[in-house]
């Protein structure tokens, strides 16, 4: 009976395999970006070499790497720090790539949400924490989405791409930012260089775990980024909207005729987008730095990008990036400051993972073929247990 | 796994600077409304007392053959302009542009530098000849790229790598020409690029990410690798980002006709280069067996490939050339002027350098004239700051990104890119 009922399981996914990519994509999901991440590390060390970084070193930032980034609980604090502006940015960046957008500007939203938002954060004095956090939230979010649907509107109405017209916004964000940071009423008394007012104590996104030591800067943006993960998978996956940003970004015709409107779907893509990044920046400015200052959005809008690439535009997948990224902040930092090698070297290491995810097939390439299927063969397995436990249990199907 | 998982590769990505929506008439509306607010902008904003002049400087009193200085009546010449601009704003508005709404809309852009220009100099004076010198200097990268963009796009591969392949040439172009002297830092600056464009081709064409994607990666790969290398190695060792920059020399004779002569015939290698590779392109691109070939390419590559033109090595060539042009265009950065690289020190040129493509019409001589009103801007800024003008100096900096985002609004969809940009050809 179960050998007869495993035998036409067996049978029926034979039958379907031609139409179910999903076991092969899984298997790619896993192990692409692995193999990724273990040759970008591999070149970068080849980099070190290069510029006569003794092997010692090399190896010692690598220990670093790993101390800063998970070695103790500050380090993971630190990592959790840095992967939450990622990961919010990176769901915009991401959402928007589903609606057939590519959002390059996240860099330049999160310095207008963020702006906007140090200046309602020390304008507003005697509001409490439950009135004043929210509303130094939302406008960052409003001013960011705001931003990004100038870019959404001129996609929809002139047909401008978009990813010119974000770069374009990009840099008049900074040129913005250093004009109002001179501004009497933002720039902070008895300073010639610009630099914002500090945020007020109600403004500020609280740190969660000062009870266990006062030094530990994770903060309650954390709640806000599992929060908006949440969100977008809804959004994308079980709403009516996500379905129209999804089906806009796999085949506008289809899209067309289905009767969604381009035009509006492209600027509310762009402006969620835009809103996230906003809200990314305004928990740098609440949260982690206390006022704004020239260039504070420190190219996370940048990394959200790949952030997107690699969470290959799913909700789960950017959480996970992001945290990938957040750690290698957090463990360049401690190699900079233990090995002597230049932070640079992790936005190389993570444009190569990008590279890497972005072409399987270079992956497959470099990788030998005997390892690749034995990799795969092991990956398979645990991934299969995962997603189809019930029938692992009634029998033999791995053949 | 296809690329398919990033994202969407739809029509929509597949047809970049044309989107996939439908068009009404916005855009002569836009690019009209734009000129009427511009109009509105020098009568309201740019006003000065009637008795004032500006005057510009053409000769120095010590040239071969002096010419008097120019001088203008300021408030005749806003108004002018000004009446000038809302008539064609008008029009455009009106009747519509049809296919001279991109030179409408340039012509909005230069009556408004100019008049901000004597508005700025109103009741002073500044040297015409220096300020036309800077703008062909600041318009030498920009047109290199744009160079580098038509060579890409025209066989249907879109380069958004273009600012990391002028940051990798201006990188390249300091090092070896601390090490080697500055032709070795030339040449080597445009290897490195060429060696950036055989990359994005290998990504593009043969393992078929997507343009946009390889190209986003490709900037920051580049931006990473010369920021990590200028901090951990140039700032221990200064004598290799040392290098010597290349001096302007003068034509004979040429050099000495007033104002055209300083301008174009007394500069340095790069500017030279820069007008040769336009000239080269144009002639390479429409008037050679090769370059309708590549055209073909880039149009419809079923039908070249039918014709028996290999259309993936023609698409390497070309992504490689490109490549090796925006490396000489990065080289300017280094070499050009000061001869030290610093982190980042393109700053969204090559971006630019894609904007004056499309408002030069994938054409490397409308690129050209594209890249000098932004060459315009730039010194105008730089002029502007001098002569101190209320406005504050962030957003006269600004100004180019802005008109970058109006000409890119007004212009697409007018002016049409190749065919099959941004999709890789499989061959069946």
């Amino acid at each position: 009976m179960t050998q007869n009922q495993s035998d036409i399981n067996h049978k029926l996914q034979k039958l379907l395999a031609p139409t179910l990519e999903t076991r092969t994509d899984k298997r790619d999901i896993f192990l692409v970006p692995v193999a990724a991440v273990i040759l970008a590390l591999v070149i970068g060390a080849a980099i070190m070499m290069a510029t006569s970084v003794a092997p010692a070193t090399i190896l010692q930032s690598f220990v670093a790497m790993a101390r800063g980034s998970v070695g103790s609980l500050h380090a993971i604090s630190e990592t959790l720090t840095a992967s939450v502006p990622l990961v919010l940015a990176g769901l915009g960046i991401g959402l928007a790539f589903r609606a057939g957008l590519f959002n390059i500007g996240a860099e330049g939203q999160m310095v207008v949400g963020g702006l906007v938002a140090a200046i309602v954060s020390f304008s507003f004095t005697d509001l409490p924490l439950a009135i004043h956090l929210p509303l130094v939230l939302i406008a960052g979010l409003v001013v960011g989405a705001l931003y990004a649907a100038i870019a959404g509107f001129l996609k929809a109405a002139t047909g401008a791409h978009e990813v010119i017209s974000t770069i374009m916004l990009n840099l008049i964000s900074f040129r913005l930012l250093d004009y109002m940071l001179r501004q009497p009423f933002i720039q902070k008394e008895g300073r010639s260089d610009p630099i914002s007012k500090a945020v007020l104590e109600t403004g500020e996104l609280p740190r969660i775990l000062t009870f266990v030591d006062a030094n530990l800067r994770v903060h309650a943006g954390l709640f806000i980024m599992i929060a908006a993960v949440i969100l977008v998978y809804w959004l994308l996956f079980k709403s009516k909207l996500g379905f129209a940003f999804r089906v806009s970004g796999e085949n506008p015709d289809a899209a067309r005729y289905a009767g969604i409107r381009s035009g509006v779907t492209i600027v509310l893509a762009m402006a969620i987008a835009g809103g996230l990044a906003g809200l990314a920046g305004a928990n740098q400015i609440s949260g982690v730095l206390g006022r704004a200052s020239p260039g504070f959005s420190a190219g996370i809008g940048f990394d959200a990008i790949a952030v997107a690439l690699l969470g290959r535009s799913h909700p789960v997948g950017i959480l996970l990036a992001g945290l990938l990224f957040g750690a290698l902040e957090a463990g360049g930092r401690q190699m900079q400051v233990d090995a002597g090698v230049s932070i640079d070297m992790i936005s190389i290491i993570q444009a190569l993972i990008i590279v890497f995810v972005a072409a399987p097939l270079l992956v497959k390439q470099i990788v030998p073929a005997w390892l690749w299927d034995r990799a795969s063969n092991n990956a398979a397995t645990p991934d299969d247990e995962a997603s189809k436990p019930t029938k692992d249990e009634k029998g033999e199907t791995n053949v | 796994m296809s690329e398919r998982g990033f994202g969407p590769s739809s029509d929509q990505q597949n047809t970049p600077f044309r989107g996939g929506v439908s068009v009404i008439d916005w855009r002569t509306s836009i690019s009209g409304g734009v000129l009427i607010l511009l109009a509105l902008i020098i009568a309201f904003l740019l006003d000065t007392p009637w008795e004032n002049v500006s005057t510009f400087r053409i000769s120095r009193p010590r040239d071969e053959w002096a010419v008097g200085n120019l001088v203008v009546p300021s408030q005749w010449f806003n108004v002018i302009a000004a009446v000038f601009l809302a008539f064609l704003g008008t029009r455009l508005f009106l009747k519509g542009g049809g296919r001279w709404t991109a030179l409408f809309l340039g012509v909005g852009l230069v009556v408004l530098a100019i008049t901000f220009l004597v508005w700025a100099t109103s009741g002073k004076a500044i040297s015409l000849t220096g300020m036309m010198q800077a703008t062909v200097v600041r318009a030498v990268p920009i047109a290199l790229a744009a160079v580098a963009g038509i060579m890409c796009e025209r066989v249907a591969v879109i380069n958004i790598a273009i600012e990391g392949m002028l940051l990798a040439g201006a990188f390249a172009g300091a090092l070896f020409g601390s090490l080697l002297g500055g032709w070795a830092g030339i040449i080597c600056a445009m290897m490195i690029g060429g060696l950036f464009g055989l990359l994005l081709a290998a990504l593009v064409i043969t393992y078929r990410v997507d343009q946009i994607i390889a190209g986003v990666v490709i900037n920051l790969f580049v931006l990473g690798l010369t920021s990590y290398v200028s901090s951990q190695v140039f700032s221990e060792f200064r004598w290799l980002n040392k290098a010597t920059p290349f001096r302007a020399f003068k034509v004979p004779v040429l050099g000495d006709i007033p104002l055209i002569g300083p301008v174009f015939f007394n500069q340095n290698l790069f500017v030279y280069g820069a007008l040769i590779l336009v000239t080269i392109s144009t002639y390479y691109l429409f008037h050679t067996r090769h370059g309708l070939r590549a055209r073909a390419v880039g149009e419809h590559p079923r039908a070249a490939d039918t014709l028996g033109i290999n259309v993936i090595k023609t698409r390497y060539a070309h992504v490689i050339v490109a490549g090796m042009v925006a490396g000489f265009g990065g080289a300017w950065f280094t070499l050009g002027s000061v001869g030290r690289f610093d982190e980042n020190m393109t700053f969204g040129k090559g971006f630019i350098g894609l904007a004056a493509m499309i408002f030069g019409r994938w054409h490397p001589l409308g690129a050209l004239a594209a890249a000098l009103v932004f060459g315009f801007a730039d010194s105008l800024q730089q002029k502007l700051s001098i002569l101190n003008t209320p406005i504050p100096s962030e957003f006269l900096s600004m100004a180019p990104y802005i008109a970058t985002i109006v000409v890119v609004a007004g212009l697409v969809g007018r002016a049409r890119p190749p065919a099959a940009i941004g999709k890789p050809y499989v061959k069946d």
